[in-house]
């Protein structure tokens, strides 16, 4: 038979509508397929397929952290942050790390290079395999504001 | 003592509004020189991080305290760093909650609620 390459993906607005039910039957019935999980609030694909040779990937998101000394206050941060995830005062810059989108641009804007990128930790993504069909589950720590760099970071997971 | 306090309109007959990061107004009042000025809450129209940048507002107007009837965490983080004190609103006119504050009748505003982040898409 010819090999077909294609990308399906199943999505709902509702629970409870089948979405796993249909998913995890196509991968299975496609044999050599590779099976992504993209509910990363509450992944549950790899109950059906219980995936062996499980690798994890750490997923973090890029925040800010300032340097006190070097912040003059000029407050274009402040000012350039459309989601006001900062703020500046008594001489002190207050960083929301949840209200973050990590833009980078208040970073880019420093003029005295006070802030600069860290890492955070918002997730990981897992790797297994069940038979012929590759599993990768998306899972997003509990309490965090936003599953999509998870999401997006899945498919250059699997092209890897 | 300059007090601050959520409005619903630019006038001194004007009730505490609801909310705290998104009130249309602030009433900015000096109970030493019984002088007062309405601040544009800018923060209003923010499609997130309305708290924040409110709390902002009011501790660059040099508020030492805040009469609101709530308040979210990151504001409430923002107005604790600046050392203003926030009181809970007992009233719905701005001008009763001031008399009230005057005569010492208040209540710390410890219900801090978790805000309402998520706004502004992810």
């Amino acid at each position: 038979m010819e090999e077909i390459n294609m990308n399906i993906a199943v999505l709902s607005g509702k629970g409870g509508t089948g979405k796993t039910l249909v998913s995890v039957n196509l991968a299975a019935a496609a044999k050599n397929s590779v099976y992504v999980d993209c509910d990363v609030e509450e992944p549950n694909g790899h109950l059906f397929f219980k995936p062996e040779n499980i690798r994890e990937e750490k997923i973090s998101v890029k925040i800010p952290a300032v340097e006190n000394k070097l912040c003059s206050g000029c407050r274009q941060c402040v000012d350039f942050c459309k989601f006001n995830a900062l703020a500046y005062v008594k001489d002190k810059l207050i960083i929301f790390d949840d209200i973050c989108h990590s833009c980078g641009g208040c970073v880019m804007l420093c003029p005295e290079k006070a802030l600069t990128e860290k890492h955070k930790a918002i997730g990981k993504l897992q790797k297994g395999i069940s038979g012929g069909v590759k599993v990768y589950t998306g899972i997003l720590n509990a309490g965090e504001a936003s599953g999509i760099p998870i999401i997006k970071n899945a498919p250059y997971v699997i092209i890897l | 003592m300059k007090i601050a306090i959520p409005a619903d309109e630019k006038n001194m007959g004007t009730n505490v509004c609801a909310s705290f990061g998104r009130t249309p107004w602030f009433l900015i009042y000096d109970d030493e020189t019984k002088e007062y000025t309405f601040l544009d809450n800018s923060a209003a129209s923010e499609s997130g991080g309305a708290g924040i940048k409110a709390a902002q507002a009011v501790v660059d107007n040099k508020a030492d305290v805040l009469l609101t009837p709530r308040c979210g965490e990151n504001a409430a983080n923002v107005l604790k760093a600046a050392n203003i004190k926030i009181f809970k609103t007992n009233s719905i006119s701005a001008k009763e909650n001031l008399e009230a504050f005057a005569a010492c009748e208040f209540p710390l505003l410890d219900e801090i609620h978790g805000g309402f982040h998520g706004h502004g898409g992810n």
